[in-house]
């Protein structure tokens, strides 16, 4: 099996590297994969959308189809996850608790278990003590995690970022809470129904937008439609659609990353995480 | 000798996805544990990404976001020039292709828990061995 292996991987690669030399060159501004759209995108995208970024406005608005049935598959995934993995709470076996004045651990096994409060609370069964500098750091560099996500997103379309990004930047931070303090306190805050809803809404966001030009008289994923409501040219219209567009992306993206990341940190038991 | 050199920098991006390419599907065909062939199936993808965005690059282009003071100055298509801006369309596939690989890693990697729950194991002769005893 090994040799087989080997022997086919051998072949492929021979072949590909062989035809590599029909391929242009690296940096040829005459390739062929430059010189048919993209030259359209690059010189128009002010005079269709007024959006400086070409990527985001490729992204968005030219390419608008693309965009929305991929976040459609990101939306698919992070139901696969749930379906695949998670199970309904039941009794763990052992629960850990810490007296916090006297520093005293307990173990209960079975249904009875006590009351938490602010002096006895629960720990996970592979608890560390005195992780005071990892809860410190994190606590101080999630906002402005957050406000950096917050920012690319926004920013999208005049500098590098936009919706994928920042999404994936704010699903980061309530993963980095989760994974510096536990996973219980990152769900009491950002809880599994709202990272179900908020996944569907982004890409409800995305669909509502484009399924609205179309009730306005355009096509789908048209966003000068939306000029009337946006109060704003038809030029200006595509710019806003492509924002709010964005936003719709930004949601579904974080609210999947979460999602996925407390199903796969617990098996599916939402109890006890990494 | 410099012809030889030039040959290189022209083609040496093709090469690296190719090394990549085949180090990715050498994990996925031979290795036996499932967790490394989610690893070489994630190789590949970097590797085919890594290709797409090395295609869109120009000589001597900038970033496909339109100069600020071109986008003020009377915005027209003749003042904007494909030339000096990078190709932005494999870098528009390869932005949702990231984020999409990672969903789809998230769904691989629960697939191989539920089968560790199931078999006990993640070695593929010994989950192949459990279902020959059934």
């Amino acid at each position: 099996m090994k040799i087989l292996g080997k022997i086919t991987i051998l072949l492929c690669g021979s072949l590909l590297l062989f035809f590599t030399s029909d391929f242009p060159d690296f940096g040829d501004a005459n390739s062929p994969a430059s010189l048919h759209l993209s030259p359209y995108f690059i010189e128009h995208t002010l005079e269709d959308t007024a959006v400086p970024n070409v990527v985001t406005s490729v992204l968005a608005d030219y390419r608008g189809y693309d965009t929305m049935f991929e976040t459609t598959v990101i939306l698919t995934a992070g139901l696969a996850c749930f379906l695949l993995l998670r199970i309904p709470k039941r009794a763990v076996k052992n629960r850990y608790y810490l007296h916090e004045p006297t520093g005293v651990t307990l173990r209960f096994e079975g249904d009875k278990y006590p009351q938490e409060s602010d002096v006895f609370k629960r720990i996970d069964s592979s608890w560390v003590p005195y992780d005071i500098i990892i809860n410190f750091t994190c606590r101080l560099l999630i906002h402005f995690i957050q406000i950096f996500a917050l920012y690319v997103v926004a920013h999208g379309h005049h500098s590098p970022g936009g919706g994928f990004q920042g999404g994936v930047v704010l699903g980061a931070s309530v993963i980095l809470f989760a994974i510096s303090g536990n996973l219980r306190a990152a769900i009491k805050r950002f809880g599994e129904k709202t990272a179900a809803l908020f996944s569907a809404t982004g890409v409800f966001i995305y669909a509502g937008t484009a399924a609205l030009c179309m009730v306005l008289g355009e096509n789908f994923i048209d966003y000068a439609a939306l000029a009337p409501i946006l109060g704003s040219d038809r030029i200006m219209a595509r710019s806003h659609g492509i924002f709010i567009v964005e936003i719709g992306v930004a949601v579904a993206v974080m609210a999947v990353m979460i999602w996925i990341y407390y199903n796969l940190s617990s098996a599916g038991k939402q109890d006890e995480g990494l | 000798m410099e012809q030889m050199l030039s040959f290189i920098a022209a083609k040496a991006n093709y090469w690296t996805y190719v090394i990549l390419l085949m180090v990715g599907l050498y994990a996925m065909i031979v290795k036996n544990n499932l967790v490394k062939k989610i690893v070489g199936m994630v190789i590949f993808q970097t590797a085919i990404i890594l290709f797409y965005v090395s295609m869109g690059y120009k000589q001597g282009g900038t970033i496909p976001i339109v100069m600020h003071d071109e986008a003020h100055h009377g915005a027209t298509s003749a003042a904007i020039k494909a030339i000096d801006y990078i190709n932005p369309l494999p870098h528009v596939l390869m932005l949702t292709a990231i984020v999409v690989g990672v969903a789809t890693l998230g769904v691989a990697l629960s697939l191989a828990m539920k089968i560790y729950q199931e078999y006990g194991s993640l070695e593929e002769d010994e989950i192949n061995e459990k279902l020959r005893n059934i």
